[in-house]
């Protein structure tokens, strides 16, 4: 289990703005009636999309009140998953995976570069306060390894010079492209594919 | 080596595209209706015949599992899940069917549901994978848009509807019932079986959970014949199996392949051979991080299926195999592996939870050589006190593999540990006491 901490910054008021109330309204349709309660974590992405990638306390008693559940049966919810951020982590979130197989491929100089690039230690706003840098658990990637995950996007087949480049334009508010860093297609073998080569070929 | 033409995931590796166009052209979507008029049973019958086992881990009987659904729909709605929390370390195959073959996996919803009679689909995607997930969003909505699922899906006269429910990261709500607790808006704590999900699951109602591997070999067994299936691999462990090889191998790569393949084969063939050539290997994680690892002298002659690798004490899981060769720090290795499980510990059982953590510390202290010699046989007690007193599988899962460093590598342990803090000369002293209390002069 790991230990979870709400920020102590924060705000006094939260509520959906109309494109994120239109979105909640849609999720809460696609489960049972008297079920809404399955939609809180749709809802918890939502109010952490809006509120500049992490969720206020403010923002849970607001999506309590909005699928008529108690409040501390939201904040259970927040602080058990581990991917709804409770404190301020910047506009770009950078994770990196450094569980096994990622660990065997190098993933310590992605940890490097961040630590060079961004802050010395994790989840602290960098200079520029746009990100922060955390290590993750796998992220399911494998056969890309060793990589991280910006925000939504996957960056996968890096090393310390590569990772040192996505993060210097994140650091300039550019979104580097998602995907392998080595060229390669998806999880083919690299030049070493001996299956489907009809369908390559065609 | 399987012949492509057995091969269900043609597009594995997006060459010809997603859509649904290019997936009819692949034989996806293309006589779904016929296959429906052959009857529930005729489907089951026929899943049983090819011997298909789950591809999420535990490899139970599908036709089975199917089976164990209500004949006839009480009060209560039937409901189908779909498990694409793809957490497990090593293992990244459900990711490439749901970004590439998401027209496979729709198609087999449809079947699966008409099978079980569901009405109601949830594919539970873990968190992480949100673009994937947009990309089979998109799938359904083209699906949607063609009447091929909605009312009178495909021309067979059952409605279904697919809804997509994101995880946020627990590797926990993996496990089925932690699952069903997640889309019902909770914590993912597991649930005591039984009763088992297949009478009283999601929402209390009838449920069938699969995973998406699982259910997207469906339609092609249905259109080839379980007969064909049952043709690949051997007995009980049959069909094609998507193998994900990781780890220290010149070219990583997902592969689908014949199961019971020999591991070397993969590995050589595939995955372009260990780095440093095969002497170099050290181990093998043959199924995901939860496996107990296999030595090189093992890796010679395994074949890849479930039941063969139950006879060497581990077990194929997902088919996520993590290569580690001598370069690295075995020890270290699964240190961090037993960090992996100390995270994810969702803290309902004692046993687990307190565990977990107290197998990552040992291990980093074995891993420095600050253990102390007594610390190894109490390693494997503690991972016999967790191993079996959980509510779910998480306990085997995290203990197995620390169990098989034990097994396989106790001497590199030993030699690395020598630090002994009990006085062995006075046998009557009391167990582990430190030397410092015994100084006569202090």
């Amino acid at each position: 289990m790991s230990l979870r901490r709400p920020s102590k910054n924060q705000p006094e008021h939260f509520e959906f703005n109309s494109s994120s109330l239109n979105a909640a309204n849609t999720i809460v349709s696609k489960y049972p009636k008297g079920k809404q309660q399955s939609a809180v974590m749709a809802l918890l992405y939502i109010a952490q999309r809006q509120n500049d990638n992490w969720i206020p306390l403010a923002a849970m008693k607001y999506i309590g009140k909005f699928l008529n559940m108690p409040y501390i049966k939201v904040y259970e919810v927040a602080t058990f998953y581990s991917m709804y951020n409770l404190a301020p982590v910047g506009k770009f979130f950078i994770q990196v995976c450094t569980t096994t197989p990622c660990m065997i491929r190098g993933a310590n100089h992605l940890v490097e570069a961040c630590k060079e690039k961004i802050s010395e230690n994790e989840l602290e706003l960098s200079k520029n306060k746009s990100c922060s840098w955390m290590e993750v658990e796998c992220l399911g990637a494998c056969v890309n390894a060793p990589m991280m995950q910006i925000n939504d996007d996957y960056y996968e087949d890096l090393d310390k010079k590569k990772t040192l480049e996505i993060l210097d334009k994140i650091l300039n508010n550019e979104i580097p492209k998602p995907g392998s860093y080595r060229g390669r297609i998806n999880n083919e073998p690299e030049n070493n594919r001996k299956t489907l080569l009809d369908l390559k070929n065609a | 080596m399987l012949k492509d033409k057995d091969r269900i995931f043609q597009n594995l590796y997006n060459d010809k595209g997603s859509d649904v166009i290019s997936s009819q052209q692949r034989g996806d979507w293309v006589n779904t209706k016929e296959i429906t008029e052959k009857g529930r049973d005729w489907i089951i019958e026929e899943i049983k015949t090819s011997q298909l086992r789950g591809r999420g881990g535990a490899g139970f009987p599908t036709g089975l599992k199917w089976s164990f659904a209500p004949k006839q729909v009480g009060s209560r709605p039937h409901y189908l899940v779909i498990n694409g929390d793809e957490s497990e370390p090593g293992t990244c195959k459900d990711r490439d069917i749901l970004r590439f073959e998401p027209h496979k996996l729709i198609e087999g919803c449809l079947i699966a549901s008409y099978a079980v009679q569901a009405h109601v689909c949830y594919i539970y995607i873990r968190g992480e994978y949100f673009v994937d997930g947009q990309k089979l969003q998109t799938a359904i909505d083209e699906a949607y848009e063609k009447k091929l699922i909605g009312k009178n899906a495909a021309g067979t006269g059952w409605d279904l509807d697919i809804y997509i429910h994101y995880g946020a990261g627990a590797y926990i709500c993996g496990e089925e019932t932690a699952l069903l607790e997640s889309i019902e808006g909770k914590k993912g704590q597991p649930r005591l079986k039984p009763p088992f999900p297949a009478l009283i699951g999601l929402y209390g109602c009838p449920t069938i959970i699969n995973n998406v591997e699982t259910i997207a070999v469906v339609p092609t067994i249905l259109r080839k014949s379980g007969k064909w299936f049952a043709s690949l691999g051997r007995e009980k462990n049959t069909g094609t199996k998507i193998f994900c090889i990781s780890g220290n191998v010149n070219n990583p790569c997902n592969v689908e392949e014949e199961m019971s393949i020999p591991l070397k084969e993969l590995i050589e063939v595939h995955a372009g051979g260990v780095i440093g050539g095969w002497d170099n290997l050290q181990a093998v994680i043959p199924g995901g991080s939860s496996m107990p690892l296999i030595p090189k002298k093992t890796c010679e002659t395994l074949t890849m299926d479930f039941d063969s690798l139950v006879e060497q004490k581990s077990g194929l899981g997902t088919a996520g195999i993590v290569v580690i060769n001598n370069d690295q720090d075995i020890i270290k290795c699964m240190a961090r592996i037993a960090r992996f499980y100390k995270h994810e510990s969702c803290g309902q059982c004692t046993p687990c939870r307190e565990g977990s953590g107290w197998m990552w510390r040992m291990l980093e202290r074995m891993a420095k050589g600050e253990a102390s010699r007594d610390e190894i046989e109490m390693l494997g007690d503690v991972t016999n006190q967790i191993a079996g007193h959980t509510i779910c599988a998480f306990g085997e899962g995290s203990s197995w593999p620390v169990q098989g460093l034990l097994r396989h590598f106790k001497n590199e342990i030993k030699k690395r540990n020598k630090f002994d803090p009990i006085i062995r000369e006075n046998k009557e002293l009391p167990y582990l006491v430190d030397q410092h209390l015994l100084d006569k002069n202090a």
